[in-house]
């Protein structure tokens, strides 16, 4: 390690792993941390970016047809009621609405829930329409806050079951009771999280049209071929008459899994009508329904050795996912080695919107105590909370990492909690992350690679590129194999028309389809070589694709020049083999630790996080421009979460008072720290290409660290987030 | 400047869903809409359609609107142009930014109708010639952006900054950024294309 801010770990390649010696020729070779890449692994501005910056990228959103209806639904005031009556009679007479639905009848369960359905020519009309349906509610008390949903006499959300649901799940491992009686140390604490809505800035919905007896969706999902099952499933249609068009998709975190019955609302007013109709919410209804990341409060009872042996960690936690059945829990304990650890985890039931899965779902709530109380411990006994760590973390690439990033953000530096002088504070603090290598390859995934006579090339999925760079993936991993660069490859994404490709969820896309993607080009490039072998001689074996040219050959060929010498386009099918993805692996966590420094205002109450250190273990990297974006922005929401984001319900009526950008803050321009995101390569092996995954790690620790670095800086310690003033304040007894 | 005179009939005068068939046109002073025939002062347009011109990226632009239709939404849905993006509807977030009169509107807080007469540029006016603007290109060099959705608006206000023709510090950038909102978190990326972009160059 002769540069401090590098690290490279990991399989080597085939020469060194006994099992590869089994691995076939005719393939793609797998890529070790030697193998020498030409394209992969540099910066690489994503090949749709001119069309983003320009305006032209079009998104879901954006698509319009002549005579396109506009749809929204009516949607129930109160948490919890009865539509006993639901008068559309003044809506349908109004000139330009075309279509309606009543769901009269149904027992509202939210704020937010959907009463009526109303598809006209204009959304001024569509608002003049909203505003004259007549509803007639019986209203019924309701329940929105987790303590208050747990009490006996609560108002009950389902019929029958109760409110407070699923308990008992979670780690049980060992006596932990005997643990915390053998150790030295033993804390109680609670902390707390709130709900976060997902904000995704283009709203969820689709565009449907139909045409003969087929539909297509343009639809702002991260799961193109799922939208597409279960759409054709509601409309009664076969799979094969449904298909699905995600061009540019304005961001999911995990919201935009599913057909919802929106998207369903617009597909049926579609084929009655016979035009396109389009369902994207408006942004009160996506903070409403779109989903969220659940509360927590988890209670926890932590204890230590005072050499920092962890002893017992255990945990009950209970959080919402309002109406939604199961969804909440918490990533708590976890990561660092106790010696003994039960954790018993229920959801609670509330009158309030559905919680989705969320960038991590239940790591950064569960990771915000579990670091918490880490620190905690530490100070117990008089040790460096980073020491603490590296005792008990069991992971090698986080005990590289730990050393890193406290040489980097200046760990020394820290001082004794609450002890900086003055009344703006600076505190330090750690936090560390834990994910699965998430590599889901499906039996059915296959990449199209398409070399034209004229030296064009065609990369196509039908995946969809969430804002991740999965398009500009497809477009390095063919340049590479066919020695061109990334601008060279046209990529067509998000078509199902297009082979199968991954759900975006899990952090899966990219190493689950990046094997298949390269096996399509590589097939591509041996069946070139075999056409310029026919064509001018020369063993096309000996033959390789560089820098824009056929090395090997008889004759000096530009790819364009090789091209000619097609007898006709040449079209391949990357397949997800067995082999490509059954190769040995280094370690099997993907692992990260961030750093964070604030300044806070012990006046004021105000928190800066002045830098951020991301060590985040990312794979075979092969974009690091966009994963540099990709940790730089999950540490950014991960800021947002810890210091601004919170869904408030009115406890007595269940709505929402702040469903829009202005009262729900998220993170902005001014509150942005300096982000120090180092290259740390892991050669993680595994698959063909080494890719692992990470589009939600880095959102895992910064709460956590942030947390952590309050705490330091003030001497006290701030247990609920988000950490605003009003609880600093009241943590300093300054209220 | 003609608008010291007008009356700004604000988006939430207009009270959009709510009681919005009751409402029975604006009062409103149109010193430049171009059918103006009353007299010095006011006269009521509206429920009704009406005729909106105005220079848009360059070339004359006409559409027939509500008087309630937002700048915004006659963009997208009348003139066809979706580069502007309503993303907050609210003037919160920035992600609808057009330039009106050479300075930066939040378009989701505009009427059309007072858009009447004015000089409007939109991102797809942005790229002169084929040429991308300084910022643009420096948007893509540094992945100043991901799904995409914020790109838009943060362009058309961090053009509008580097077109001011002075070097940027970081503080500039981040007091001129900070009507953007962005929810992938690309600020940092941000930064550094707005300061590459106004490096010496500034205003074309």
């Amino acid at each position: 390690m002769s540069d401090p801010k590098e690290l490279r770990l990991g399989f080597a390649g085939r020469d060194q792993v006994e099992k590869l010696k089994d691995y076939p020729d005719d393939a793609p070779q797998p890529w070790g941390l030697d193998t020498g890449l030409e394209v992969v692994g540099k910066d690489h501005p994503r090949v749709d970016g001119v069309a983003k910056v320009t305006g032209a990228a079009r998104y879901s959103y954006d698509v319009r047809f002549p005579g396109m209806l506009y749809a929204r639904f009516l949607r129930s005031p109160h948490a919890s009621a009865k539509v006993v009556k639901v008068d559309l009679a003044k809506a349908k007479a109004l000139k330009g609405v075309l279509y309606t639905e009543s769901r009269e009848g149904t027992t509202v369960r939210y704020a937010g829930q959907e009463v009526a359905g109303v598809a006209a020519e204009s959304e001024e009309i569509l608002d003049d329409a909203l505003a004259l349906i007549d509803v007639e509610y019986e209203v019924a008390p309701c329940v929105v806050e987790v303590e208050a949903a747990m009490r006996p006499d609560a108002p009950q959300v389902l019929a029958d079951g109760g409110n407070v649901r699923g308990g008992g799940r979670g780690r049980n491992r060992g006596d932990v009771e005997a643990a915390h009686k053998e150790a030295e140390v033993v804390l109680e604490r609670e902390y707390r999280t709130q709900v976060q809505t997902h904000s995704c800035l283009e709203t969820h919905g689709s565009v449907s049209k139909w045409e003969d007896g087929k539909l297509t969706c343009w639809a702002s999902t991260q799961s193109t071929f799922a939208f597409r099952m279960s759409m054709a499933g509601a409309m009664g249609v076969s799979a094969a008459d449904v298909t699905v068009i995600t061009e540019h998709m304005g961001g999911g975190f995990g919201s935009k899994f599913q057909v919802d019955a929106w998207d369903v609302f617009a597909a049926k007013a579609a084929r009655a009508t016979g035009r396109a109709c389009r369902y994207l919410l408006d942004r009160r209804e996506e903070h409403l329904i779109g989903g969220n990341r659940p509360d927590s409060i988890q209670k926890c009872k932590f204890s230590v050795m005072k050499d920092g042996t962890l002893m017992g960690a255990e945990v009950e936690a209970y959080g919402t996912a309002g109406v939604a059945q199961g969804g909440a829990g918490v990533v708590n304990p976890a990561i660092y080695r106790f010696k003994a650890e039960s954790s018993d985890q229920a959801t609670v039931l509330t009158h309030a919107g559905w919680g989705r899965a969320f960038r991590a779902p239940a790591h950064p709530q569960g990771v915000f105590a579990l670091e918490g109380m880490l620190d905690e411990l530490a100070e117990a006994i008089g040790m460096d909370p980073l020491d603490l760590r590296k005792k008990n973390d069991p992971h090698p690439v986080r005990q590289a990492q730990y050393d890193i990033g406290a040489r980097e953000i200046g760990w020394q530096r820290r001082k004794k909690s609450g002890s900086d002088a003055g009344p703006v504070k600076r505190g330090l603090g750690v936090a560390s992350a834990k994910w699965g290598h998430s590599v889901r390859p499906m039996a059915g995934y296959g990449t199209l690679c398409r070399i034209e006579k004229d030296g064009s090339v065609l990369v196509a999925n039908g995946t969809q590129d969430l804002g991740t760079g999965t398009r500009t993936l497809f477009a390095v991993l063919a340049a590479e194999e066919l020695g061109l660069q990334p601008g060279d490859i046209q990529v067509r994404l998000g078509h199902t028309s297009d082979p199968m490709g991954p759900p975006s969820g899990g952090s899966q896309t990219a190493p689950s389809i990046a094997p298949v993607a390269r096996h399509a080009a590589w097939l591509a490039k041996r069946r070139l070589l075999d056409a310029v072998a026919a064509a001018v001689g020369g063993d096309a074996k000996q033959m390789d694709l560089k820098g824009g040219k056929v090395v090997g050959a008889p004759k000096d060929l530009t790819f364009k020049q090789a091209c000619s010498l097609l007898p006709d386009t040449l079209e391949t099918g990357g397949e997800a083999r067995n082999e490509f993805f059954s190769l040995p692996r280094y370690v099997g966590e993907v692992a990260g630790v961030q750093f964070a420094e604030v300044e806070v205002d012990t006046e004021t109450g105000a928190v800066r996080v002045v830098q951020v250190v991301a060590r985040q273990d990312r794979g075979r990297v092969v974009n690091t421009l966009a994963t540099r974006s990709q940790i730089t922005g999950g540490v950014i929401q991960g800021l947002s979460y810890a210091l601004f984001e919170n869904r408030i319900l009115d406890p007595r009526g269940g709505n929402m008072v702040n469903a829009d950008l202005l009262n729900y803050k998220i993170a902005g321009a001014m509150d942005m720290p300096e982000i120090v995101s180092i290259p740390f390569d892991v050669s993680q092996g595994g698959t063909t290409t080494g890719v692992s995954s990470l589009g939600e790690p880095p959102t895992v620790p910064t709460a956590g660290a942030i947390g952590n670095a309050v705490a330091n800086a003030l001497g006290v310690r701030v247990r609920s987030l988000p950490i605003t003033p009003d609880k600093v304040l009241a943590a300093l007894g300054a209220l | 400047m003609a608008d010291k005179e007008r009356l700004r009939v604000s988006r939430r005068d207009m009270l959009r869903g709510a009681g919005a068939a009751a409402f029975l046109g604006a009062v409103h002073t149109r010193a430049r809409a171009q059918e103006s025939k009353a007299p010095p002062g006011t006269e009521r347009i509206g429920p009704g359609a009406t005729k909106v011109e105005f220079t848009l990226n360059g070339k004359k632009a006409a559409v027939e609107v509500e008087p309630r239709v937002t700048l915004l939404d006659a963009l997208r849905d009348r003139v066809g142009l979706t580069g502007t993006k309503r993303i907050c509807d609210r003037g919160a977030c920035g992600g609808c930014t057009v330039w009106v009169d050479g300075k930066t509107v939040n378009s989701c807080m505009m009427l059309a109708v007072d858009a009447a007469g004015s000089d409007v540029t939109t991102v797809e006016g942005l790229a002169k010639g084929g040429a991308l603007h300084p910022v643009q290109a420096a948007f893509v060099k540094h992945d100043a952006l991901q799904c995409g959705f914020c790109t838009p608006g943060m362009v058309m206000s961090a053009a509008w900054l580097v077109d001011r023709g002075r070097k940027l510090a970081l503080d500039d950038i981040r007091h001129g950024m900070a009507g953007n909102l962005c929810r992938c978190g690309t600020y940092t990326h941000i930064f550094d294309a707005v300061a590459e972009a106004s490096e010496g160059k500034g205003a074309r």
